[in-house]
């Protein structure tokens, strides 16, 4: 049986070739994200720097999921997996770009987003003293605000970098040695992407709404992080497998990743039912201000992502065969962006657009957020970002890796 | 047509053939007992007749001997629930979850580890039951129409849930167990020399015959219910927790609750499975089936569930800091620093230090150091829950009512009882049923199994040569 095993061979020797059509499209795409941003700093949006911070936190996801999900890979030491490695690298490795747009958000939005960082606020004399506020900032403080963000995308872009360098060394050969070496070094990354996750949410997501708290936020957050790194995964193999790229990967490695979108959007609607329901449940004044913003004012979009991200994919991806569509695949993909857009909107206008009211002048309405050209160009153009960043690194090493020594069974993987 | 990595260590040691491993695992149900397990056993028995003495008094007299008072009105009850329900899942994720992700080092666990599932939920239960006071309305908060006597239940409340939550579970693991027992008893029905050993395993083993039509069957009733126990790994031990953080009680209303009851479970149903085993390997003879390997792997299954739980205990702490909420910070404090202190730092060195042992190699393999730390997971996870229930309930929002919870003798009888009712169980279980998954354990001996592996490397040197 075993001595005819070595018939199937790593064919995907080179790189994607990055061709102009599609360097134009993606380039188009940032172009119209520009004029969007543009748009929206002239006519002084009161929206844009929520908006920013919530494209990029989901550019920033795909990039964080997708290195979560490699590094999982060596730590569970994971056969079938080995062929579609190459593209989830190429989607981490977009990690350091996110953490520059996010820094310069940051350095000169943050006090639009950020109800803490008013001037004035722990401070017991002055007219905007609040005491809840002040009470943690020991936590939250610019400084220490800083040091964290810092500190999260230089563990993430440095993980994302050895996991690259030490594929492209599997490339040429003795690849045990450095495989074993990818393994250890993945299990001291997971660790710390367990902490920084978590507080990374609470850094960016939930101290927008600075007073309300959730235990759970960091969890729930990773859940979607998780399936866009997943969707990212999904797309981007279907795709090259489209342009007859990666002929190894078969409707078996399709169906586990789909099986993966399949489990990990009931994992999400999971968590998602868990935070809402405890917290609808007891009805403590401080706690359930958060639900009841968005259930009365963004009902919608609240109720659609909930619909979106779990009844799609439970009904659609239950059948075995349609996990093995690459087409439904790519629609399912699609979706589920918009599905996450939708929560990643619900996580982080409301509560913004709570502080821009704060903002404005004594006695002038309350502003919610809205969705117009300029938010869906913003998005536009931070997917063409994403595009253009993913085909860039697709086509800087071979779609496959040469050597990995779990290349066998990910080759003869068969479900 | 499938490939095994050279990384993969073998699972099955020796070069065992087919009729090895139905020799290995049939032997203990075929031969008499030893004394060892007559002493156990009469431990176990021992144990389980106290439990029986405690519970008819608790029964007869009422819930007054009890050490419960109105402040702390849940305590080792519901902790001995919340423990014995979480060991439990340790079965479920193991032929479910591990099902679907292909780990076939799964198969010479499984059967055990699941019959540990069953026995251990008997055990949650029988707290269910005696803390109502009076078994002979047990059935009320099942939906019953009100002619039985009880009010129609309150749908609201989590407790039902519970109900549902935890038979729905009793019933799934019990089909899935059984289902996989089916194949195993009609190989011991062959094999008896007996009358009546023949009779009970024809009896048990449902006219299998091992045909493919058997087998295909076999395959999709427990694709079906790998398919059904993966949700519920996950429901029940949220429902579960969803008994204290649907209240308003400072330190049980925390939405992290669920998941990371969840990882707790998990985490203490591994370490009982590693206490069970260990022995059950030596006793029974099983290292080849059970290697080092396996062991191994169950550690890391504990250490990455520990070090979940770990981060949970964290966030809750920080989050109570960072709520602003004096209740709830002092809910924190209290238990670090209150009375119950030693409770507290037990559950941590258990439960967030011992298991961070198991990033050296030499402790996961070592069937010592895995024995000595599996004991202190189980302690410590006892400890979580006694910390969660009680020190949350003892100081209230009225300084007045503060008190403490001193527990019985009573309550330590239906405890300890309750881990001879699981050990009398379980023994017998490895007395009268295959302990390993044996039909299923042959499947991977083509692949994975050490003889397999050297055919396998011979072939491929012989390759080169040529």
């Amino acid at each position: 049986m075993g001595h005819h095993s070595h018939d199937i061979e790593v064919t995907s020797t080179s790189p994607y070739e990055f061709k102009s059509r599609n360097r134009m499209i993606a380039g188009a795409m940032i172009i119209i994200g520009v004029i969007a941003i543009a748009a929206q700093f002239a006519t002084h949006h009161e929206q844009t720097w929520a908006n920013l911070l919530m494209n990029n936190f989901m550019f920033l996801a795909f990039g964080l999921g997708a290195t979560f999900f490699l590094a999982l890979q060596y730590v569970a030491e994971v056969g079938w997996s080995t062929v579609i490695k190459r593209q989830l690298e190429a989607i981490g490795l977009v990690l350091p770009v996110a953490g520059v747009i996010m820094v310069l958000i940051f350095f000169f939005g943050g006090s639009h987003l950020y109800h803490w960082m008013d001037v004035g606020i722990t401070d017991p004399k002055a007219a905007n003293y609040d005491k809840i506020i002040a009470g943690k900032s020991a936590y939250l403080n610019a400084p220490f605000f800083w040091v964290r963000v810092v500190l999260y995308f230089c563990i993430w872009s440095y993980g994302i970098r050895i996991l690259r360098k030490n594929s492209l060394l599997m490339d040429q050969g003795n690849s045990t040695a450095i495989w074993k070496k990818t393994r250890r070094f993945s299990c001291g990354f997971l660790v710390l992407f367990a902490v920084t996750e978590s507080t990374m949410a609470w850094d960016f997501i939930m101290s927008i709404e600075t007073h309300w708290y959730s235990t759970l936020f960091g969890w729930y957050t990773f859940a979607g992080i998780f399936i866009l790194g997943l969707i990212g995964l999904a797309f981007t193999v279907t795709y090259l497998k489209s342009k007859g790229y990666l002929q190894e990967v078969t409707e078996h490695h399709l169906h586990d990743i789909g099986k993966f979108i399949f489990a990990f959007s009931i994992f999400w609607t999971y968590l998602w039912f868990c935070q809402f329901m405890l917290i609808w449940y007891s009805n403590i004044p401080e706690e359930i201000t958060y639900f009841m913003l968005r259930q009365d004012h963004y009902r919608g979009l609240w109720l659609g992502s909930f619909f979106i991200n779990f009844i799609c994919p439970f009904v659609i991806l239950m059948s075995r065969d349609s996990k093995r569509k690459p087409r439904l695949i790519m629609a399912m993909c699609i979706l589920l962006f918009i599905g996450h857009w939708f929560d990643t909107y619900i996580m982080v206008i409301p509560g913004s657009m709570v502080n821009i009211s704060h903002h404005a002048v004594e006695g002038s309405a309350m502003v919610f957020g809205t969705i117009t050209w300029m938010e869906i160009g913003t998005t536009i153009g931070f997917l063409g970002l994403l595009i253009y960043l993913v085909q860039h690194y697709l086509s800087k090493a071979p779609l496959v890796i040469k050597n990995d020594p779990l290349m066998e069974e990910s080759l003869h993987h068969a479900i | 047509m499938h490939k095994e990595s050279e990384l993969r260590p073998p699972l099955i040691l020796g070069d065992k053939t087919w009729h090895d491993i139905t020799e290995d695992v049939c032997r203990p149900v075929e031969s008499k007992a030893n004394k060892w397990w007559w002493l156990a056993f009469s431990l176990a028995v021992a144990a389980l007749l106290w439990w029986i003495v405690a519970v008819s008094y608790t029964l007869g007299t009422g819930l007054g001997v009890w050490g419960l008072n109105k402040t702390v009105g849940w305590a080792w009850d519901i902790t001995n629930f919340v423990w014995w329900v979480g060991i439990g899942h340790a079965g479920t994720l193991i032929s479910a979850i591990l099902l679907l992700f292909r780990q076939k080092w799964r198969l010479s666990i499984n059967r055990s580890a699941e019959a540990m599932t069953i026995f251990a939920v008997i055990c949650a239960a029988s707290f269910i039951v005696t803390h109502m006071g009076r078994p002979w309305v047990a059935y009320w908060p099942i939906p019953l129409p009100n002619q039985f006597g009880s009010l129609w239940v309150n749908f609201n409340s989590p407790l039902v849930w519970d109900v549902f939550a935890i038979s729905t579970y009793f019933t799934v693991s019990l089909v899935f167990w059984y289902t996989g027992l089916i194949p195993d008893f009609a190989v011991i029905r062959e094999r008896a020399t007996t009358k009546w050993r023949k009779r009970i395993y024809t009896l048990l083993s449902f006219g299998w015959v091992g045909s493919a039509k058997n087998w295909q069957r076999f395959e999709e009733v427990s694709l079906v219910l790998a398919g059904i126990s993966t949700p519920l790994v996950l429901s029940v031990h949220s429902v579960v927790s969803m008994d204290f953080a649907t209240s308003l009680v400072p330190g049980w209303h925390t939405t992290i609750f669920p998941p990371y009851f969840v990882a707790g479970a998990v985490f203490s149903g591994f370490a009982m499975v590693q206490t069970l085993l260990i022995i059950v390997r030596k006793v029974l003879g099983l290292e080849d089936y059970i290697t080092i390997y396996h062991i191994d792997m169950m550690n890391r299954v504990i250490l990455i569930t520990g070090s979940i739980v770990g981060v949970a205990y964290l966030t809750e702490f920080f989050i109570a800091w960072y709520s602003g909420v004096e209740y709830e910070q002092y809910a924190f404090i209290n238990r670090a620093t209150g009375p119950y202190w030693w409770a507290y730092w037990s559950m941590m060195t258990c439960n967030v230090i011992t298991p961070q042992l198991f990033w050296s190699t030499k402790l996961r393999e070592s069937v010592f150091a895995t024995f000595i730390i599996s004991i202190f997971v189980n302690i410590g996870m006892w400890f979580e829950r006694f910390v969660i229930i009680v020190t949350s309930l003892h100081r209230d929002y009225i300084p007045s009512s503060w008190t403490m919870y001193h527990p019985t003798w009573v309550e330590a009888g239906i405890f300890i009882g309750s881990l001879g009712l699981f050990f009398t169980c379980f023994l017998l279980f490895a007395r009268v049923f295959p302990v390993i998954a044996m039909s299923e354990l042959k499947t991977i001996i083509k692949s994975s199994s050490e003889g397999a592996k050297k055919k396998h490397a011979k072939t491929v040197t012989q390759e080169v040569n040529v």
